[in-house]
Parts: structure tokens; sequence; C-alpha cells
């Protein structure tokens, strides 16, 4: 067995989770808080990989990264990479793919905050920055892990965008969930079995360890 | 030019349970009163202060404190709350769960400005033992002392106190009353409370303000407005006795049981014939303006 399809799905992962966190946190945020018209809007646009077959998305992907139409062009001229069967092309796929699993955690994490939270902190002077990391963020961590590994898990578990949009390059795209699929295609049945169990095995061990912490953090919020 | 601190006319629509109201506010205070708010609920009593604290904006008015606009809606004028000279404390506490006692108050300070008021606050307070414990392994009581103690860091010169003591026992009542007179007498602060309780009243503040449907109906020293009342008397009893009395200055303190509980009430100089030990009494109780009457 090949281990590169699985070091390039975790690696997809961690770039994309660690990239989605720091974009889903003022998006939240202002979802949570922000006093605008046009929320219903760029709720329904967040949450559409949710409800739209993959495939729709890789497929829309492919046309808008291509070099023969005019964002593909772009940035290839601009950054000179080309995003379509690439991993930078991936990365990008992913985060819109899994948005809504960092964005919608985070965002009910910071509503379910007593509203007095805020409002003590501006009246002790400090503005919505540092309200935002030193008193939001710190109370809201189990919600920030939740939102984390969710990603992270989806990334992982993401075929048919990366199919459409990255193909099946070795070491570039070509991931675990395409190999498995590639390896029951070729008939090669213990291959896409030692595949599958490895990325079982690693996902549960990440989930188990992601919730017995936040049990921790928990109990210690609630323990007086 | 009057020495009035705190200067308030807004002009406001409240939404209620019971439909939308005008709310409509005015009134002025001295430097270094204590004002009660109080009124049934849903009367815009938090609003008002939310107003005050900049944390909510009214729909028009002016609110001027020490000379300053905080707010003035014809000039745009709407100083943010962290920038007004106040204090507040929260009838949830508000106290930041991830931050232990002694930080909720460091947090309060100013970058640069001196960490010594940390100390004396929870010295004060006698929350020295328990700076380095977690809200959530605090009893109410020691909750809300932190929120006193944090609200003060700032030293401002106006404390707006939401129902800060309805969620503790009335012993534990009476010792936070006790301390923000101490504080009172320390700090020199104007502050502003709201709260339901009569004898709370009579036991902190000089001015009282109650409002009913976004107005404020009455306005006045807690004496002329509740032994002087003429309104009907509508809600509830409470029975109490007189138990001792003693002079201070023109005023006369008297401790009382009320509810097996002792309080200390202050009445103006001019009842002292009436108030006896052991006189027993009735205060009228409806949700807006008590009335005491004698029984024997």
């Amino acid at each position: 067995m090949d281990y590169q399809p699985i070091w390039l799905t975790f690696r997809l992962a961690t770039i994309t989770s660690l990239i989605l966190l720091a974009l889903a946190l003022p998006v939240a945020y202002w979802l949570a808080f922000g006093k605008f018209k046009g929320r219903g809007v760029v709720e329904a646009v967040i949450g559409l990989p949710l409800v739209l077959p993959p495939s729709v998305i890789g497929f829309y992907l492919l046309l808008a990264f291509s070099p023969s139409y005019w964002f593909g062009a772009w940035i290839e001229e601009i950054l000179g990479i080309r995003l379509v069967f690439s991993f930078p092309g991936l990365v990008i796929a992913s985060i819109l793919y899994s948005l809504p699993f960092m964005v919608y955690p985070i965002r009910a994490g910071l509503q379910s905050l007593s509203p007095s939270l805020r409002e003590a902190s501006y009246t002790l002077g400090k503005n919505e920055w540092e309200t935002f990391f030193k008193v939001l963020l710190p109370n809201c961590k189990p919600a920030i892990l939740t939102a984390f590994v969710l990603t992270f898990a989806h990334t992982v578990g993401e075929f048919g965008v990366v199919l459409m949009i990255g193909g099946n390059i070795p070491g570039v795209t070509k991931v675990a969930s395409v190999a498995i699929y590639n390896e029951v295609e070729a008939l090669n049945y213990s291959v896409a079995n030692q595949y599958a169990m490895v990325l079982f095995a690693i996902s549960f061990v990440i989930l188990l360890l992601v919730y017995s912490i936040n049990n921790r953090l928990l109990r210690v919020r609630q323990s007086a | 030019m009057s020495d009035n601190q705190l200067k308030i006319a807004i002009r406001h629509s409240l939404h209620t349970a019971h439909g939308e109201f005008p709310m409509e506010v005015s009134f002025a205070l001295e430097k270094g009163r204590i004002m009660a708010l109080t009124g049934p609920s849903g009367a815009g009593k938090t609003t008002l202060l939310k107003q005050i604290a900049g944390l909510q904006t009214p729909l028009q008015g002016q609110i001027h404190f020490d000379g300053t606009a905080w707010l003035d809606s014809e000039n745009h004028q709407n100083v943010a709350p962290q920038h007004r000279n106040i204090g507040f404390v929260f009838q949830d506490y508000a106290l930041f769960p991830n931050m232990t006692v002694a930080e909720n108050l460091s947090y309060a300070l100013a970058k640069g400005s001196d960490a010594t008021i940390v100390d004396e606050l929870l010295a004060a307070t006698g929350l020295d033992q328990l700076s380095q414990r977690k809200p959530s392994q605090l009893s109410g009581g020691q909750q809300q002392r932190v929120a006193l103690a944090r609200a003060l860091v700032r030293k401002p010169g106006l404390l707006l106190l939401d129902e800060p003591f309805s969620a503790v026992d009335p012993e534990m009542r009476y010792q936070l009353q006790e301390l923000i007179l101490q504080f009172h007498k320390r700090y020199h602060f104007t502050a502003i409370i709201v709260t339901h309780e009569t004898a709370e009243i009579f036991r902190l503040a000089d001015q009282v303000g109650v409002m009913e449907n976004g107005k404020l109906t009455r306005f006045g020293a807690p004496a002329a407005i509740y032994l002087h009342s003429d309104a009907p008397d509508e809600s509830f009893f409470i029975h109490g006795e007189v138990l001792r009395t003693a002079l201070a200055g023109d005023q006369l303190l008297v401790d009382v049981s009320i509810e097996n509980k002792i309080r200390l009430i202050r009445l103006p100089l001019a009842m002292q014939n009436e108030v006896t030990i052991g006189r027993k009494f009735v205060l009228h109780y409806p949700l807006t303006f008590p009335q005491i009457s004698w029984m024997s």
C-alpha cells in the first residue's frame, strides 16, 4: 500500500481547517452579532454546500478554475498557479465545501454566550476586538473545537469535489478517498480495504480524543 | 446652571410583551447621590440603565454627565460605552468564566494604569483569599461581590446597578448593601440602582424614581415617595416591628424586623414621635408605591 494518499488527505484536511478557522471567526462573529441587511442571503450562500451534491460544486469550480475562463486565467496571470488539477485548487475547493461546518458551530457558540458578557466588557473600556479575543472566544472553546473537527473530518471524507477538480495525480491530488475508489475499480479489494481501515481508525481516534477533551472542558466549566 | 451632575431627557419606543409604547424620561441627579429606580417589570428600567451606559441608544434625546454630552441626538453625538465614565453591575453578574477573580478585576484596568486598585478592592470585598478561583467556584453572593468590585476598578463617576441583589438571600443582600455604602463613602460615585425592594431603597437611596409604562411617574426622596403616598394599596403586605432607633443628623435610623430579618431603614426626623420601639406596622407593598401604616 502506498501511504502517499493518506498523507495527502491529512495534509489537505489540516491546511483547509486552519485557513477556514481564520476565515470563519470574523464571518461567525458578523453573523452572530452584526446588524445588517441581507443576512439571509449570506447564510444561504454559506449553507449551500450542505444541500448541493458535491459534483455540482465540483463542476462549477472546475469551470471557474479552468484557464479558459476569466477567473482561472486571472489567477494564473496574477499568482502563476493553475488551480485546476492542483493542490492549491483542492484547498480552495475544500474551504468552500466545508465552510458551513466551520461557521455554524462557532456562530452557535458565540450566540449561546450571555449578551451581558459583551456588554460588561464594553463598560470596562474594552473594544470589540479585545472583547472578541479575550472574552468571547475563550468562552466558546468547545464550539470551536467541534467546528474544527467537523471541518477536518468533512474534508477527509471529501470525494466528489476532489474527483471533479483534482483528478487523480499521485502526490498532488490523489487523496485517500479517491485512492480507495481507484483500487476498487481495479478490483484490488485488499489494498482498498487497507486504505479504508487506516482512514477509519485515524478518524475514530481523532473524534474520540476531541470528545474526551470537549467533555473535560465542559466539566471544568460546570464544576462549582 | 444647577449643580446637577447627570442630566437625562430621552424619548424612545419600548417593545414589550404587551406591545409597543412610548418611553419618555427626564430627570437630573446631583453628584454623589444614590438613586433607586423602581417600578413594575417591563416599565423600561433596564432599558433606561443601558441607555445611560451607552449599550442601547434611545431614538432621541440628551444625556449629559459632568458637563459632557454622552448623547445628543440633535448633534449626532453618541459616546461609546467604553468612553463613558461608568461602572455597570449586571443582574446575571456577567463575570468572565475563563478568568479568575483577580483576572476579572485586572481585565478592567486601562493599559499602564496603577494595579493597586485591584488589590485594594479585593481586600475591601474580602475576596483576597478567593482571588485565584474561577467564578464557577464561587457562591452567588461572592460572585456579586466580584461583579461590584470589577465595576469599580476604573473608578467610575457613575455606577449603574441592574437589580444586583435579586438572586442572593436576604442576609447576603444586607451585607452587599453595606458594601455599596462603604464603597460609596470611599469612592464618592453617583449611583443608580434598579431594585424592587422597599427596604433596600430606604437603606441605600436618597432619591427614588418610580417608572411605569416608560414614564418616570414619581421622583423624590424615599420618605416623600413612600410615606406620604395617597396611592391606593393593591398588592401584598409586609408586617414588621420597630426594634431600635437612633438619630443620625437629620435622619432617624431604625432597625426593624421584617419577615424575621433585621433591616435598617432611614426615616425623616419628623417621624420621631411615631417610631417607638415595639410598635408594629404594615408596609402596603403594591409594585409601585408602598405605604407604611402603624398597627399599634
